[in-house]
């Protein structure tokens, strides 16, 4: 009886696998592993007696991108493919060669970068009630790709790095040189159709 | 007759099985820190549209989805076939979104409700129409931080 009462039994450690699957197989239903990604964007404040300002903006100034109900893009008065439209919008909002009919530009101080000219255009985004979210995200897509390439090759040439490897900074430097202005203009119901 | 006995018993020896536990705890470790639960079923059919200069998301708990889609064959009956809004776990109206937005920001810690970012969750067929009511109720409910959930492609069809 004492001998007996010395040694507690062991606990059999048998199941634990079978307990640990059980487990294992509950979280290898519950996961999901995709990680959320997606274009981020701000939205304007709302201001129902807002007033159109649009006159004060010189046109030369304005890029002015349409998507009509059929999905088709007007840039500038003119018809365009979405695949073009990345290195069109570049043009203007680099404005390499100074033209008259693309953005002026103001010169400013920046950190880092010194005294620049910053152009001083807008990008107009405006869309059809009846445009399809497909296409509207395409094009969104390839106007931020624009700014990002833009703001790359500044940053290559400026410090030798992508400007996702920038200290935050630099990436403000940059920012500033180069403004992201996507602005969205109030829905139209031009093509009909809701 | 000693030898023959050997024999028998011989062969073999079984793999040791008692590490297979820890096999088993370390897989489930992993699963369990990568593990998100899925907060809601979808009641409509998505296809999220393809972009290339998509960020990552951080910070799942300052993040409202909106879903809007087609609702699923099953529903299709009530709900029709037109694209309808999903929040949480219920069809609902564009009116809807305010209070939802409002709720969503009341879960938050009041420090981190000027970060609350409202992802959109659109079907890429969906017509801008339903979009615009909806971005518009955002702004009126000041949820300006939106997010166009979309897949990461390499390049744009």
């Amino acid at each position: 009886m004492a001998r007996k009462s010395r040694e507690t039994p062991e606990i059999n450690g048998g199941s634990m696998a079978d307990i640990a699957f059980l487990l294992l197989i509950f979280f290898l239903v519950a996961t999901t592993m995709d990680i959320d990604t997606g274009l981020s964007r701000k939205l304007p404040p709302y201001n129902p007696d807002q007033v159109d300002n649009n006159d004060q903006i010189k046109e030369r100034n304005v890029y002015v991108v349409l998507i009509n109900s059929n999905d088709q893009l007007l840039v500038e008065g003119q018809q365009m493919n979405v695949y073009n439209l990345r290195e069109a919008a570049k043009e203007f909002i680099v404005n390499p060669e100074n033209k008259e009919n693309l953005p002026e530009k103001t010169p400013r101080e920046i950190d880092f970068l010194g005294e620049r000219m910053i152009s001083k255009g807008i990008i107009s985004l405006q869309n059809d009630r009846g445009t399809s979210y497909g296409m509207y995200i395409k094009v969104q897509n390839e106007l931020i790709a624009a700014y990002n390439e833009v703001r790359d090759e500044v940053s290559m040439r400026e410090f030798g790095k992508f400007y996702d490897d920038l200290t935050e900074d630099k990436q403000d430097a940059i920012k500033e040189y180069y403004p992201q202005i996507i602005s969205e203009a109030e829905p139209k119901n031009i093509g009909g159709g809701k | 007759m000693a030898k023959f006995q050997r024999k028998g018993k011989g062969g073999m020896p079984a793999v040791s099985t008692a590490s297979l536990p820890d096999i088993v705890f370390m897989l489930l470790f992993f699963f369990m820190v990568s593990t998100v639960m899925r907060e809601q079923t979808l009641k409509i059919s998505q296809k999220l549209p393809g972009a290339t200069e998509v960020k990552k998301l951080e910070r799942k708990s300052l993040v409202s989805y909106i879903n809007i889609g087609k609702p699923k064959k099953t529903f299709q009956k009530m709900y029709g076939t037109e694209p309808r809004i999903q929040l949480n776990d219920a069809f609902a109206k564009v009116a809807d979104i305010r209070d939802y937005v409002a709720a969503e920001r009341e879960k938050m810690d009041e420090k981190e409700r000027p970060l609350m970012t409202v992802s959109l969750k659109v079907d890429e067929t969906t017509k801008m129409g339903i979009i615009v009511d909806v971005k518009q109720e955002l702004r009126k409910a000041s949820a300006l931080k939106i997010n166009y959930s979309t897949r990461k492609v390499e390049a744009i069809e």
